[in-house]
């Protein structure tokens, strides 16, 4: 397999020596600014002010207790953005899954316009709908409520077109056949067939989702204007507007590491899914 | 057998209609509603003026073309696209490199998962939170400048986001950094699809890896590039969070770091639902025609 090697290019060896030093530099400069969050959100303020070290102080409980005390509602956002982010995982893979299912299992008239529709619509971005999706929400009376925030991801196109991928190799009509012939209904083999059968696709989209409304910033800005509902993207941006010189800064890193690491280490734990998931999307993507 | 199949499939067919109607419902409300009354308000006068409440007033156009011929809007466009692009190409050239390594068989690199999961990583991050440590870290008393300070490159602190370039180069560096996993990831993927008996010939034939890279891997990965491209442009246009944190919302300096996005969201905020209504479409249409591009790129693949 050492074909390149004296042909006029690089020899192999030389290509890998050089693939491993830019992969170890790109992995450096992707990393290097958690590292020195993590080392950041253990100083104290006056350490900070003194100069970056690379070695970590003992002030990490110390900083989080001051951001607890402080007028940054920080518990509340993390309860806010778990449960907003957690329901919005929940709805839109359990009604993806029903949408693919539909167009996947059923032969209707409409299935092929509705699955070029939704195919269409996928790319829309959500930012050039938002002045009307303001105005519906503040005349349903809806602001300062996660309602506008969870109960749109039940029709997510992306979700549903990664589902419909995965049901086409997983999921024979054949045995629906089965089913139906021991006389389940339709809807029960939806949950006690299909959706089990799914499980693979559905972790790795709910982990998508979960994450994609973690992240949520400009929406929830628009919706969210009471302290105590919003999410920890919108009390990030808050902190930025403050008067930042002011701040105790051992309490801004302790923020940002609060918003960050719980991501880092779920991803950390699920990552060979996650990265095998956009791959697969990308197959016919 | 057959006959009895097709009429019991027949039967089952309208559960098809059924299961699709959480979909539609939550479609028509919150995303086709909205967009629909969007396009609406962009031809009516409606906004605040101090505590005064001007409109809504029909007024056809004229909204599009306030907003056209101010001369705000081509600069927020062009600072969006110089921000997009500072990111995208290293991004594409990064990406392009770290794909071909990846998906080569004779390199047979270690330690494959690891890389991926790193360069992936950043991708998860909230985009927010990212700037605000970026913000911070760059910042006059922040880390960077003490560093640069303690290995005497500088002398005094330098300013990132009192500098136009700075700030702007930071803007792309972030999305770069926060997108080349992505990029790569889909585009092995598409490497990985590339038929192995081109390879086998090319190797026969005594190419060079460059060589190879550029007669073989680069014109069949022209659909997959279209795809990241385009998709690319269409994230970069919603380019919002790290300007906006970066710069709180202020796209200073001189506003140099605007975005499209952020001077929709100073709009809305404001309560200037013309002038927002009017900018959406305009965004929604630049979106639609890229989306028609991208939706027919990615059929002929098929």
């Amino acid at each position: 397999m050492e074909q390149y090697e004296n042909k006029g290019g690089m020899g192999l060896k030389s290509r890998r020596v050089i693939a491993y030093i830019v992969l170890i530099f790109m992995s450096v400069l992707c990393l290097i600014w958690f590292y020195v969050l993590l080392i950041n959100a253990t100083r104290s303020h006056a350490e900070l002010t003194t100069g970056f070290t690379p070695i970590p102080s003992t002030f990490l409980l110390t900083n989080w207790t001051n951001l607890y005390h402080s007028t940054i509602p920080i518990v509340n956002g993390m309860i806010n953005s778990v449960i907003v982010a957690g329901c919005a995982a929940v709805l839109s893979t359990y009604f993806s899954t029903m949408t693919a299912f539909a167009i996947h299992a059923y032969e209707f008239k409409a299935k092929k316009a509705m699955f070029t529709f939704i195919m269409m619509v996928m790319m829309i971005p959500t930012q050039v709908t938002a002045l009307g999706f303001i105005q519906l929400v503040s005349k349903m009376k809806l602001e300062d409520n996660f309602i506008p925030l969870i109960v749109p991801a039940i029709a997510a196109p992306v979700t549903f077109f990664y589902m419909k991928q995965y049901m086409e190799s997983t999921l024979p009509l054949s045995l629906l056949e089965a089913a139906r012939i021991d006389g389940a209904g339709e809807f029960r083999i939806f949950n006690t067939i299909v959706l089990p059968l799914m499980k693979p696709a559905i972790a790795v989209q709910a982990i998508f989702t979960f994450v994609s409304s973690w992240n949520n910033y400009f929406t929830p800005a628009l919706i969210l204007h009471d302290d105590k509902k919003k999410t920890l993207p919108v009390l990030i941006a808050q902190l930025r507007s403050a008067d930042f010189l002011k701040f105790d800064m051992g309490q801004v890193y302790v923020m940002i590491a609060f918003s960050i690491f719980p991501v880092i280490l779920v991803y950390l734990l699920l990552s060979r899914n996650i990265v095998g998931g956009v791959s697969m999307g990308a197959v016919k993507g | 057998m057959n006959k009895s199949k097709t009429s019991s499939v027949m039967k089952y067919n309208r559960w098809g209609y059924i299961f699709l109607i959480p979909f539609v419902v939550v479609y028509l409300v919150f995303q086709l509603i909205p967009l629909i009354s969007t396009i609406y308000n962009s031809f009516f006068e409606n906004y605040r003026s101090g505590l005064n409440q001007i409109g809504p007033n029909f007024i056809g156009l004229a909204n599009f073309a306030k907003l056209l011929s101010d001369k705000d809007i081509w600069t927020y466009t062009q600072n969006t696209l110089i921000m997009w692009i500072l990111g995208f190409i290293p991004q594409i050239v990064v990406s392009l490199l770290l794909g071909a390594w990846f998906s080569d068989p004779a390199l047979r690199l270690k330690a494959q998962g690891f890389f991926k999961t790193v360069i992936y990583l950043p991708n998860l991050i909230m985009a927010s939170a990212f700037s605000m440590l970026f913000f911070t870290l760059f910042s006059d008393s922040g880390p960077v400048n003490s560093i640069l300070m303690q290995l005497g490159i500088i002398a005094a602190p330098y300013s990132f986001f009192s500098h136009v370039w700075s700030t702007r180069i930071l803007v792309g560096f972030m999305n770069f950094i926060m997108w080349f996993g992505n990029t790569t990831i889909l585009l092995m993927a598409g490497m990985m699809g590339i038929d192995t008996s081109l390879y086998e010939a090319a190797q026969v034939d005594g190419a060079t890896a460059t060589q190879v890279f550029y007669k073989i891997t680069l014109p069949l990965l022209r659909p997959i590039l279209v795809y990241v491209l385009i998709t690319s442009l269409i994230g970069g246009l919603q380019m919002f969070d790290v300007p906006q944190i970066l710069t709180n919302g202020t796209g200073d300096p001189v506003r140099s770091s605007m975005t499209l996005i952020m001077y929709l969201n100073k709009h809305l905020f404001s309560k200037n639902y013309g002038m927002a209504g009017a900018l959406s479409v305009i965004l929604f249409i630049i979106t639609g025609v890229l989306s028609l591009i991208v939706y027919r790129v990615s059929n002929k693949q098929n």
